[in-house]
């Protein structure tokens, strides 16, 4: 039980990583060319869902090990 | 649950609040039972009425505060589907818009305390990325026939690489309805059991402010959260129509 906490913890970690990884990279970009900044929150979005969408595996991985298994 | 914190015994049970009851007495739910779910359900439609229907009914030239929100929202999914999706996407714009409120007021309502979160279910996220992954699969055979398929065929790999790229498309493809509805559930129900957890720490004294500035902070993050993944399911499903409208790379 507490190893899949942890696992949960280490998935949802490791997601924030990668959200933070495209944000960051975003925002850099943004500021080196901040006319071409507005025409790509849209991608910028969809990028982030995507690392997030990981993230959220893990947790529902955890709660099929602790509700479904 | 706060209440059951009795002699330092912390109880927390972060899962209730998704449990589905019949809303007129006792008994197991059934496919035509009412539950709190349709309840939510409904008034989210409701919601969504009363913002589109009965908010621009003045159809003033210079709107009103409900028409305003309302024009907004129509012109954010509109711009949304033509930025995405191209303007020949706008034939498709009625069922995104569907989309997009729908979610949005199921998420936003199921913020007020004790009511229900129906997108919390995978049930409900599951069939509406269903629906979309048929419409799409649909439009794209109707639209293209059996070209539709070179969505699969990668032209700017190098020809020994493409039928292995092939394959992953494939699989990549029918990924999507999983990952479509997951990530909507995942986030909802994640955000809401994170709160229910918090609401229990604020039973417990000596932590109860730290618990409730905690409580604050995740609720303010679960208001954005509401509002991104009902962009975020929409803006997919944009991303969707365009690869069946236009699959050739």
């Amino acid at each position: 039980m507490e190893g899949n906490i942890a696992e949960l913890g280490l998935g949802a970690g490791l997601a924030a990583l990668g959200v933070g990884n495209v944000a960051g990279n975003f925002l850099a970009g943004a500021l080196r060319n901040p006319s071409a900044a507005g025409g790509q929150t849209a991608t910028l979005f969809i990028g982030m869902a995507f690392a997030e969408a990981l993230g959220i595996f893990s947790f529902l991985v955890a709660l099929l090990l602790m509700f479904a298994v | 649950m706060a209440d059951e914190s009795t002699g330092g015994g912390l109880t927390i049970k972060p899962m209730d609040q998704f449990l589905v009851k019949p809303l007129f007495g006792e008994g197991p739910v059934g496919l035509f039972t009412i539950s709190n779910v349709t309840l939510w359900m409904a008034l989210a439609v409701l919601g969504i009425v009363l913002m589109l229907v009965v908010g621009t009914r003045g159809r003033a030239v210079i709107p009103s505060r409900s028409q305003s929100v309302a024009e907004l929202v129509y012109g954010f999914v509109h711009n949304m589907v033509v930025d995405v999706s191209g303007k020949d996407a706008v034939k498709y714009f009625p069922y995104i818009m569907t989309l997009f409120t729908f979610i949005l007021f199921a998420n936003v309502l199921g913020l007020i305390p004790t009511s229900f979160t129906t997108t919390s279910h995978i049930a409900v996220t599951a069939t509406l990325a269903l629906a979309v992954f048929l419409t799409v699969t649909i439009i794209g055979f109707v639209k293209h026939g059996v070209s539709f398929l070179s969505l699969f065929c990668l032209t700017s790999a190098p020809l020994p690489l493409r039928p292995v790229l092939a394959g992953i498309e494939v699989i990549l493809y029918f990924a999507r309805p999983v990952s479509h509805s997951v990530r909507l559930f995942g986030a909802i129900a994640a955000g809401h059991a994170v709160m229910k957890v918090f609401a229990g720490f604020a039973a417990v004294t000596f932590i109860a402010p730290v618990a409730i500035l905690g409580m604050l902070a995740i609720y303010a993050l679960e208001f954005l959260v509401a509002a991104l993944q009902a962009y975020v399911f929409t803006i997919l499903t944009c991303v969707y129509l365009k690869d069946a409208l236009h699959p050739h790379h």
